[in-house]
């Protein structure tokens, strides 16, 4: 087996994608929680991406991704016995479960592929784990079998937007009712947008629930050298490559975190607009 | 014979308003006949306060020697036998604090062009001898990991292979060099120069491992416990970017040295064929006076700002990058606003930045070290319009060795602790460079692993 060589490649849907790669050294140590930096090949930028999971024994880890930007688009273009260039990691703290009786994880859109391993260690290390899994629509939905297989049928609750799949509501009400219903959470993890994150740790907050939400943030090294990651919590400068990925979601000032999710919106456009339409992104210069 | 000149020879330079828009290597280099000049003025003094200048001890007046006699190949001989990576050195490193500073020739003039002819002999042997193949060295049998490729890291592993270690480089980014890399420019330093040094490690059989970080993908004991390293080196260098915690520095526009020169350097983002985004300003200010603000200003020249400004709060006797550096910025068309410091970032409407707010200072009784303190003057704030705000005032240092590693103690500046042959309070484990001083320069951090390479000889060899 080869350095970073796909071993496995599933399509969740229109443009989700679960793949298997083979980086022992990253799946070692890797934990729930825990990211790594990639690069397609020498062309490539580096994004953080959190793992969906690893296998220590196999010495491959997950990575489910969205390909909607430039370089998920050409991690698609990547096939089984292909290789990346480079996967670095685990990177950030791994997810804080010591001490949880009974979790409730929201997912928000692709934010539930990240949330799946996550839910899954907690429920791996003895903890009570629910998850609430929010799409738009139907058309969305990933990993309802599963995380159902997982975390038992009742343990998971699936909710769009439109109400084309599930309940229909926003993750935010479903969580909500949840809590008036008489489930009692210990601690309430939010993988998913911002503004989900945001209104999902205000609602925690309003029942005086611990909360916890997982950012992602433009990084180049991802062990604290750039400092292009940081981020206000509780009014102080953090880095989310080495302080996080996880911060208290309580203490997350989220306008700020929005505003600097900006910081590269046009060159991102300009680059998704200038993948080949023939090629679906695979260089001219390679 | 002897050159009685009191000038050096000048470097050829491309001219200051063709080389701000490129990325090519600002200073050509010595003719041979120009270095041969230049070698025969050194006045070969009995003392040579030169060598006690230099952090590794090169034998300075020798090699000059075999310049003025215009054997190349013999000067390079002796170069190496003390600088593993001289093509590098005679670029990076602030000569005029160290062996040039010290040349008797500065009492009366200028002193010799050490690093010039440095650099001109490690070129010369590149382009001459540069593809004779070096041959692997026979292996003593004891492995030894190197965390870090950087400077320290390139200088240990240099003396360790050459005593027949085995030697493992571990490095986090996905390319070798560190901080020659990642942060010093294609125009001050070439990359193809720094990949030469490493293909040269490469072929004596030191091993290099990228993409490892560790502290997370492994730990240094499990080095030593599971993989079987009987010394480690950790030369993991300076860490965490500092910002100055004022008002607007999460704007969209303000980003750290370390960011724009890694974007720019590392991944090439002034080339089009790579991916790498990066902010475009038009008007940029970078903040601080150091190697590394000079380095992101006159990136960010080249990389079309029709205005670049640094803001420093003390005077330009204080300025702590080297002369050399300044005057090449100045050259180019960067601008210098001395005396002043930021107290706030303004941003528009979309959270962009729009300006920087500055307060002129003024110089009082010197601080602890031993510079005069920067003072405000009161009501003095002003306005300077920019769309983009570089941040190069120094970085903190990275504790992810210092967590992961069982018992090993920090020293009082939070670096990693050594004594002076940089054995840490680990048996086994030494470190240097950045990682132990905080931010410093390469040859310091070069010097540091070397000294670490005789220790850990010495360590092994018991």
């Amino acid at each position: 087996m080869k350095r970073f060589e796909v071993t496995w490649k599933r399509r969740l849907n229109d443009n989700m994608v679960w793949m298997k790669i083979y980086a022992p050294l990253v799946a070692k140590h890797a934990k729930p929680g825990q990211f790594i930096i990639l690069r397609t090949d020498e062309y490539g930028e580096r994004i953080p991406l959190t793992m969906a999971g690893h296998n220590s024994e196999d010495g491959t880890i997950d990575l489910i991704y969205a390909a909607v930007g430039r370089t998920t688009m050409l991690m698609d273009q990547i096939e089984v016995g292909e290789c990346f260039a480079d996967i670095v990691g685990p990177l950030g703290k791994p997810t804080h479960m010591e001490g949880l009786k009974s979790v409730c994880v929201v997912g928000g859109g692709t934010g539930n592929a990240l949330a799946y391993p996550l839910a899954c260690g907690m429920k791996d290390a003895g903890v009570d784990t629910y998850m609430v899994e929010g799409f738009k629509n139907k058309d969305l939905v990933i990993l309802e079998d599963e995380l159902k297989e997982h975390l038992g049928d009742d343990h998971v609750f699936v909710v769009t937007d439109d109400g084309s799949y599930g309940e229909k509501a926003f993750t935010t009400v479903k969580l909500e009712n949840l809590i008036k219903e008489g489930y009692q959470f210990d601690e309430i993890v939010a993988v998913g947008p911002p503004i989900m994150m945001k209104f999902v740790c205000e609602i925690a907050a309003k029942y005086n629930i611990p909360s916890v939400a997982s950012l992602t943030a433009y990084m180049i090294d991802g062990t604290g050298m750039c400092g292009g990651c940081r981020c206000k919590i509780g009014g102080e400068d953090k880095f989310v490559c080495v302080d996080g990925p996880e911060f208290d979601g309580s203490l997350v000032d989220w306008d700020d975190l929005m505003k600097r999710s900006n910081y590269y919106k046009e060159q991102e456009a300009y680059d998704r607009a200038h993948v080949c339409r023939l090629t679906g992104g695979v260089r001219y210069n390679d | 014979m002897i050159n009685l000149v009191h000038s050096q020879n000048p470097m050829p330079e491309q001219a200051p308003d063709v080389r701000n828009k490129n990325f090519l290597e600002v200073c050509t280099g010595y003719t041979e006949e120009q270095a041969i000049n230049e070698a025969m003025r050194c006045l070969r003094c009995r003392k040579k306060p030169c060598v006690s200048g230099c952090p590794v001890n090169i034998k300075i007046p020798d090699f000059i020697a075999k310049v003025a006699e215009g054997d190349f190949e013999a000067a390079y001989d002796i170069i190496s036998e003390d600088s593993s990576l001289p093509a590098i050195c005679g670029r990076v490193c602030p000569q005029e604090n160290q062996c040039q500073g010290k040349c008797v020739h500065e009492v009366r003039g200028e002193s010799v062009a050490i690093g010039r002819l440095e650099r001109f002999v490690a070129d010369w042997h590149a382009a001459n001898f540069g593809d004779v193949e070096v041959a692997p060295v026979a292996s003593n049998g004891h492995k030894v990991a190197i965390i870090g490729a950087g400077p320290a890291g390139l200088a240990c592993a240099g003396d360790l292979i050459n005593k027949g270690y085995d030697v493992t480089v571990f490095e986090a980014l996905h390319k070798t060099g560190g901080v020659l890399v990642y942060g010093i420019p294609q125009f001050r330093l070439p990359k193809e120069i720094v990949a030469m040094e490493v293909a040269k490690l490469e072929a004596k059989g030191v091993k290099f491992v990228t993409d490892a970080v560790v502290g997370r993908a492994f730990t240094v004991d499990e080095l030593m416990k599971e993989e079987g390293f009987e010394s480690v080196f950790i030369g993991t260098g300076a860490g965490l970017p500092s910002f100055m915690n004022i008002p607007g520095e999460n704007l969209i526009g303000v980003c750290s040295a370390n960011e724009y020169l890694t974007r720019i350097n590392l991944m090439k983002a002034y080339r089009p064929e790579y991916d790498t985004p990066i902010m475009h300003g038009d008007r940029i200010a970078v903040v601080g006076g150091g190697n590394v603000a000079m380095d992101a200003a006159r990136c960010a020249k080249r990389m079309g700002a029709s205005e670049v400004t640094i803001i420093y709060r003390r005077s330009m006797a204080e300025l702590p990058a080297r002369a050399e550096e300044v005057h090449h910025a100045m050259e180019e068309g960067i601008i210098f606003k001395l005396l002043n410091n930021p107290v706030e970032i303004h941003g528009d409407e979309n959270g962009n930045v729009r300006s920087i707010e500055c307060v002129e200072m003024e110089l009082g009784e010197p601080d602890a070290s031993g510079r005069r303190r920067p003072i405000e003057k009161k009501g003095s704030n002003f306005e300077i319009p920019v769309d983009m705000v570089i941040m190069s005032i120094g970085t903190k240092l990275n504790t992810l060795i210092l967590d992961t590693t069982d018992q090993l103690e920090a020293n009082a500046k939070g670096g990693i602790g050594t004594d002076d042959d940089a054995a840490t309070n680990r048996e086994g484990i030494f470190a240097g460079g950045d990682a132990v001083t905080g931010a410093a320069t390469v040859i310091k951090a070069m010097g540091a692993g070397k000294v670490a390479a005789a220790s850990i000889d010495q360590y092994l060899a018991k």
